[in-house]
């Protein structure tokens, strides 16, 4: 089981309270782990990956076990303790402003 | 008695403020997506229940909402599920692609740059929606960068009219100081092949067959801001309004100058004549009188507020050239507040109300067309769009 913590306003787009819990085949991988969040939630779909181009949103991060992944290829494999469920794979809002 | 809806787009969500025909107390709901840019709501005329939003953010790019209720619940729209032919879940509802087909977008990939140079088509957000006048399920949505789609399934799908981008200027096309956005959308409700769009700053286009081909209407306007002042392409407008009694009878308010058209946009001629200053954003026409129409003057494009600190609109009674100035219930010392192009509208009762909304956060209301004003809201984030629905 994948644990994904979404910011506050996905929270709420998908009405969820905490955590999401989600079963992925296969490798996990920020693209399988991203594509079971949105099959899930379609509302999400385009929200953190761009529709076109599937990029991330600028904006955007993950980090798992106090590491910025935001930059690793989608299809490699992210940390075993998100495999296993033991941490959380974090989409983080950047913060901007003044 | 019969009542109006206010729908109201701000920066940081949306409000839906509600009266009788009295219109002099408003219940308010809201804020609806707190935290979004709201850039536009607007309702069916066919079903004043069908409602949608176009609900943006720098974070996690554009949702389309949609309401069966008028307003009370909200879902995105295209949330359902539908299944392509790899069997994974696709959702279209907030995907906006360009049309580069040769069989109808003509491939068109880049436009004017700041610097001169081509630039690539980059969609970012939906700034106005307009739903048809005759099916709620169609809609049609002008965005940054500029282009128009239309939706025939209630906001779930969304294909581009490519022909607008694809007639042929849109090499030459290039962003405003706020992007380059597709803002103005107007139906004719006397010819179902006839739509009016705006694009800053490109100016003011037309088709007659439903959007299969397009061409600029900018015949008489005059931009100094660019080489050619007389271009037909490149011009600033700000917005349009039309009356629906009359629709090739056109007002625009430009970058600067006041402008009409009596010929849908195959001239236009300067009707600021009056008024203290003739830039701006908002235009709008008087629900009963055709020829009764309303700017809110802004000092200068660098300076977005009122002259001499002064709220006030202006109205015309015979379609330009000579205004009055409208003050009456509006701040009339230390206002310095911008009235985004979006952020005018009229219902439709006997005695027309006129309402517009500030990027200070107040939204004005005139039950009596113009002659005395009241807030109706304060204190909201800036105002981005207001729309009005007049029920029964």
């Amino acid at each position: 089981m994948i644990r994904v913590v979404l910011p506050y306003h996905l929270r709420m787009m998908a009405h969820v309270g905490g955590e999401v819990k989600l079963d992925v085949k296969g490798v996990v991988t920020q693209r399988s782990v991203l594509d079971a969040l949105e099959a899930r939630y379609p509302m999400l779909r385009g929200t953190i990956r761009d529709q076109v181009t599937e990029q991330r949103r600028p904006f955007l991060r993950f980090f798992a076990c106090e590491q910025d992944l935001s930059h690793e290829p989608p299809d490699a494999p992210l940390p075993d303790a998100v495999a296993t469920g033991a941490e959380p794979f974090l989409v983080v809002g950047a913060i901007a402003g003044g | 008695m019969s009542g109006v809806r206010v729908l109201i787009g701000t920066r940081k969500g949306a409000l839906i403020l509600t009266s009788d025909g009295k219109r002099k107390r408003w219940h308010v709901s809201g804020p609806h997506f707190g935290g979004w840019e709201i850039y536009h709501l607007k309702g069916s005329p066919v079903d004043p229940n069908r409602l949608y939003a176009s609900q943006s953010s720098g974070w996690f790019g554009q949702i389309i909402q949609r309401s069966e209720d008028g307003g009370k619940r909200w879902e995105a729209a295209g949330g359902g599920l539908t299944t392509a032919p790899s069997g994974m879940p696709v959702v279209e509802g907030n995907k906006f692609v360009y049309d580069t087909s040769p069989e109808t977008g003509k491939p068109l990939t880049t436009h004017q740059w700041y610097d001169g140079t081509q630039h690539p088509w980059e969609f970012k957000r939906v700034w106005h929606l307009e739903p048809s006048l005759t099916d709620p399920d169609t809609v049609y949505a002008g965005v940054e960068d500029a282009a128009l789609f239309r939706s025939t399934d209630g906001g779930q799908t969304w294909q581009e009219l490519a022909g607008l981008r694809g007639h042929g200027t849109g090499p030459g096309w290039h962003p405003g100081a706020g992007g380059m956005c597709l803002h103005t959308i107007l139906l004719d409700p006397s010819n179902p092949g006839r739509i009016f769009v705006a694009i800053s700053a490109a100016g003011a286009f037309r088709t007659d067959d439903a959007g299969k081909t397009w061409r600029p209407i900018n015949r008489g306007l005059k931009s100094q801001y660019i080489p050619d002042p007389n271009a037909e392409v490149g011009h600033c407008v700000h917005h349009i309004a039309m009356h629906r009694s009359r629709p090739s009878v056109l007002f625009m308010q430009k970058h600067w100058d006041v402008m009409r058209s009596d010929d849908a946009g195959e001239s236009w001629q300067e009707v600021s004549g009056n008024l203290p200053t003739d830039f701006g954003f908002v235009i709008d026409v008087h629900a009963h009188e055709p020829d009764t129409i309303y700017v809110v003057p802004i000092k200068s494009d660098s300076e977005h507020y009122p002259p001499k600190g002064k709220l006030r609109v202006y109205r015309s009674r015979t379609g330009g050239n000579e205004w009055e100035a409208l003050t009456k219930g509006l701040p009339q010392r230390n206002c310095y507040v911008n009235v985004l192009r979006d952020a005018m509208a009229v219902d439709s009762l006997d005695s027309c109300g006129v309402y517009f909304g500030t990027t200070g956060g107040q939204v004005f209301a005139s039950a009596d067309a113009g002659d005395t004003w009241a807030p109706i809201v304060r204190y909201l984030p800036a105002v981005l769009s207001v729309e009005v629905q007049t029920l029964p």
